[in-house]
Parts: C-alpha cells; structure tokens; sequence
C-alpha cells in the first residue's frame, strides 16, 4: 500500500458499543450507520426511510444524543456508544412509552415508531410535564404518515405525566 | 455513493494538510452526506475535523466565541447564549429538528448548500451543480427562491438560519489556511451568483472555519428571530428577519436587521436602518422603514409574495425586540 492509501483508506476498524454489547468490525468508509446497524449487525430497528435527513424514521442514539442514522457514517463512530430500539426494549428504558403508544393507537404501520420513541423519550428524558406544543415540536422531525400525530402527542403526554408524579411503568 | 476515502484528522495542522491534498472537512456531515449520496457533491476523499478542539462556547467581555465544531443544539441552549445572544439561539431553536441539531456544527451550517429542489436533481439544468448547464428554476418552480442578489445564472436563496442572525448582529469568524490565520465578517463568507454560481463562499482552497465570534451589546440581548414558514416547524424561511434593537428615552439608538429567505446570501437590511436611527420605535415608523427593504428586489414568476411578505416579516421582527424590553 502507497502511504496516501494508508492515510486515506476505504475501509477501517472501528470498535464500539450497539446496546451495551462491544462490537468490532471492518467497515466501508461509505456505510452509513443505519445500512451497518441493519445490513451487518442484523439490527433491524432503525428504519431506512428517506436517506436524506429528512423523516426521522432511522433516529436512534449515539453517545447520549438523538441523531439521524442515515447522516452518519459507520467508520466516524469508532468508540462510540450507540443503542437501537432493540437494545432500549431490552432494558426496559422504553417500557411505559411503549405501553402508552399502544394504549393510545400512537402507531399504525409502525414505521416511523422506533424513530418517534427516541424523539418522545428525548424530551421526556428532559424531565417534568411538557406542553403539547413542545411535544409538536421536538417530534417535527419525525414524519408519520398514518396517525396524523394527535395520538402520539397524546401518548407522550401521558407518560410524561405519569412519570412526573412518579407512578409505576405499566407495561 | 461514490467511493471515497476518510481519514481522521487529530489536530488543525493534520486537516489543513489533508485538505491541501484534496481532501473535504467533514463536520456533521448533515448536509456532506446527504448531497454524497445524490452524487451532486463528489469528494474523492474526505477528513472527519471532528475530533480538533474546536467545540468551546465561550464568553470574552460581551462578546460570545463559539468553536467551529460547537453543534446547533449546544449553543441554543447555552445560558450565556440565552442571556446576551437570544436572536442566536432563537435561529438556531428555528431550524431543522433536534436530531439534526445535535449533529450540524455552526461551521458547517455557514457552508451549507442550496435547498433549489433543481440542485439535486441530475436531469434538470442547474449552473451550480453543473456550470454552464443553465437554469431550471428561472422558468422553473421558483416560488422559494431569491428577490434580491440574483443573476441569470442562479436564483437560489441561501438557506441558513444562524448566518442571518450572524449577519445582522455584525460576527466575525477566524479561518486558518495553509498561508496562516485571518478573520473576517460573517457578511464576506459568502458570494453572490453573478457569472459563477458554483462559487458560493470565499474561503481560500484548504482554510478551515476556526471560531465565529459575535460582539455583545444592549442591542443584542434585545434581539429577536422570527421565520415565516409554510409550516410551524422543521421547515425552511420563505421569509425570515433578525432584528436587534436599542432604544433610548424612547428613540432608537441601535439597530441591526438582516433578512433570510430572500437573498441569494443571508441580506443586511443598512437602508432600513439608516432610517430608524433617532426615531422613536412606532408602527408607521417601523412599516415605513421595512419598506426600504424592497429596493433592488426583482421577484420572479412565483415569488411576487414575498414582495408584500418582506417589509412585513421586518416590522413585525422589529416589534417583537421592542416587545423584550
Ligand atoms: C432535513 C434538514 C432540515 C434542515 N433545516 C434547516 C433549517 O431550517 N435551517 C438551517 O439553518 N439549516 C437547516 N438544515 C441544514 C443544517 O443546519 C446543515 O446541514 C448543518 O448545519 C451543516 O453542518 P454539518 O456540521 O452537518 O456540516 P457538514 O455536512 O459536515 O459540512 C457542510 C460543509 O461545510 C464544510 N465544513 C464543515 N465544517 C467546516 C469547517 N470547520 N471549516 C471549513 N469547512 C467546513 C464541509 O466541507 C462541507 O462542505 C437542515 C438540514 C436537513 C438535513
Ligand atoms: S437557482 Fe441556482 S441552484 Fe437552482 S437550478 Fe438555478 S442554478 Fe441551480
Ligand atoms: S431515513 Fe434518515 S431521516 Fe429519513
Ligand atoms: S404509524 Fe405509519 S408512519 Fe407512523
């Protein structure tokens, strides 16, 4: 390999975390995260819906933070703590959400749902009882073509509710 | 995508040498990506900045330094930002959607590219993606685009919220490049079409945005950021004022507005300020001032509203500051 190779290769290691667990793997520089999570890891959660940043259908989280999965590319994450939906059900942290989206018919078709979870327990993660105008807001960028919304926000407001007096998941 | 190469850069030295070897910065990667995946944007190699220590949000006397790297959600949320820069953060709060806020850089949001839906389509005419392949939108569906600052070449507006915001409140921003550091007004980033519409910014082959720095003062803690949108959220300005305000035993003694969603770069409005200084802040004041805002326009087959929506769209942004004192 020429030295420019070397300093600028096409595929690299990267070592990180998907749901707590350690992953290593060789990746394409051009792997997008949501293509790596679901094409490689079998992680099939994050939704490929637009590609361009625009429906929110493939947001999950990466180091504490909700991003757009098909803006990133895998080999930028090298050390990088990223969970999926599948990881969040596993543990529970989405439980009464989940209950509530049910509950509330929050999901039709259900693809946008993993994407609108993350948003929903991004701003409910901030703790106290939203207004339904800042629920609108921080999910605008998650589009869903089925419920027309007013579920969703109603689903959230549940939560955050229950959550702010304290009351158990009933999941 | 194309095939590309990535490597990571560890200091500003390693990006800036990449960069000299042909290599692109890529920050967040929100609008990078994205046009790689069209293939309107073709780096053959790219170098992630993201790892430099240009991420600090910082307060100098009044002014606020915020790194290249400091993303969209941080500084709207930074309580000094709050305190002495709330028109920064109200334009950020406007723009995109918290996930895509907790990616793009400020560096990168200067240099975004075109939201002309003809930019990113291969079998439309578009001189910015293909030079000298024409226009579509001159013809085309042009109700989003430019009144002011157009050409026959591109009629485009640019699309970034903060970058009004930074044009009004008079920021600077300090770039290092192969030949060393310089800084400059946030105002001379960016081009006009004219002949060379591909050509949008003025930064010199391999520089790197370091740092925007936007100077405090009465008028910006009194400052507001209203975005005209056909919907309430998560949706680019069809008009959009940032407008600060300093007023003294009831007559305006400082004021800055800057205009997005019109211009084919973010718009200062200095005729409509002119007109302002000395008088006192009330509604015919502010109309006939806004007013001034319309020379030069020239609308095009479907953007003849944005001529009535402008001089509104100032009035009201001038009120909602008078509004904060
Ligand atoms: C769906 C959607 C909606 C959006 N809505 C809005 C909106 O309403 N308002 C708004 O203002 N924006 C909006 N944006 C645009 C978004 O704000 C930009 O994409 C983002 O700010 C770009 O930052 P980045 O860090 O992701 O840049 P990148 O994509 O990483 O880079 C963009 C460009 O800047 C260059 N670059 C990056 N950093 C540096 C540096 N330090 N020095 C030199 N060059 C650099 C890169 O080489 C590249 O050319 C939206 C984007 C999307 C996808
Ligand atoms: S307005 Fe500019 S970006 Fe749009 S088609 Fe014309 S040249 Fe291309
Ligand atoms: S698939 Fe990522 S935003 Fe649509
Ligand atoms: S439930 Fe079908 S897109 Fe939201």
């Amino acid at each position: 390999m020429s030295d420019t190779a070397q300093s600028f290769p096409t595929r690299v290691d990267i070592s990180l975390t998907v749901n707590g667990e350690p992953v290593d793997a060789r990746v394409d520089v051009s792997r997008h995260l949501v293509d790596f999570l679901r094409l490689d890891l079998g992680l099939t959660g994050a939704h490929a819906g637009c590609e361009h940043g625009v429906c929110g259908a493939c947001t999950l989280q990466v180091d504490g933070e909700i991003v757009r999965g098909c803006l990133m590319l895998a080999a930028q994450l090298d050390g990088a703590e990223v969970w999926t939906v599948e990881g969040l059900t596993e543990t529970g942290a989405l439980a009464d959400l989940q209950a509530a989206f049910v509950e509330r018919n929050a999901l039709q078709c259900g693809f946008c749902t993993p994407g609108m979870l993350f948003a929903a327990a991004d701003i409910l993660a901030q703790g106290g009882q939203p207004s339904r105008v800042a629920i609108r807001e921080h999910i605008s960028g998650n589009y869903c073509r089925c419920t027309g919304y007013e579920a969703v926000v109603d689903a959230i407001e549940t939560v955050a509710g229950a959550r702010a007096r304290g009351e158990e998941v009933s999941a | 995508m194309l095939l590309f190469t990535l490597q990571k850069a560890g200091s500003p030295e390693d990006a800036i040498a990449a960069a000299q070897a042909g290599a692109r910065y890529i920050a967040g990667g929100t609008t990078l990506i994205d046009l790689m995946r069209e293939e309107v944007e073709r780096p053959e190699r790219l170098v992630d900045i993201n790892a430099l220590p240009l991420k600090d949000i910082r307060v100098e006397g009044e002014d606020l330094v915020f790194g290249a790297l400091a993303r969209m959600s941080e500084i709207a949320a930074h309580p000094d930002v709050l305190r002495l820069q709330p028109l920064v953060a109200e334009s950020l709060i406007e723009g995109a959607s918290p996930q895509l806020r907790n990616m793009a850089s400020i560096g990168g949001n200067l240099l975004q590219r075109v939201r002309c839906p003809y930019f990113r389509m291969h079998d439309a005419a578009c001189n910015k993606r293909q030079p000298g392949s024409g226009c579509t939108a001159l013809d085309g569906l042009n109700g989003g685009h430019a009144i002011l600052g157009t050409s026959e070449q591109c009629v485009a507006t640019h699309p970034s919220d903060v970058a009004v915001a930074f044009v009004a409140l008079d920021a600077t921003m300090r770039v290092r490049g192969p030949d060393g550091e310089r800084s400059f007004p946030v105002e001379e980033l960016f081009r006009l079409p004219g002949d060379t519409p591909h050509l949008e910014h003025t930064l010199l082959p391999g520089e790197l945005i370091l740092e925007v720095r936007v100077p405090g003062g009465a008028h910006a803690r009194q400052a507001r950021y209203l975005k005209v949108r056909d919907r309430a959220s998560y949706e680019f300005a069809l008009v959009s004022a940032a407008a600060a305000l300093e007023i003294e035993d009831g007559v305006i003694r400082t004021v800055r507005i800057a205009c997005g969603g019109v211009g084919t770069k973010p718009w200062r409005m200095r005729a409509c300020e002119q007109a302002l200084i000395g008088r006192p802040p009330d509604r015919a004041n502010l109309e006939a001032a806004a007013k001034l805002a319309l020379e030069g326009t020239r609308p095009l087959a479907h953007n003849h509203y944005k001529i009535e929506l402008l001089p509104r769209t100032i009035a009201r942004a001038l009120e909602m500051a008078g509004e904060l004192a």
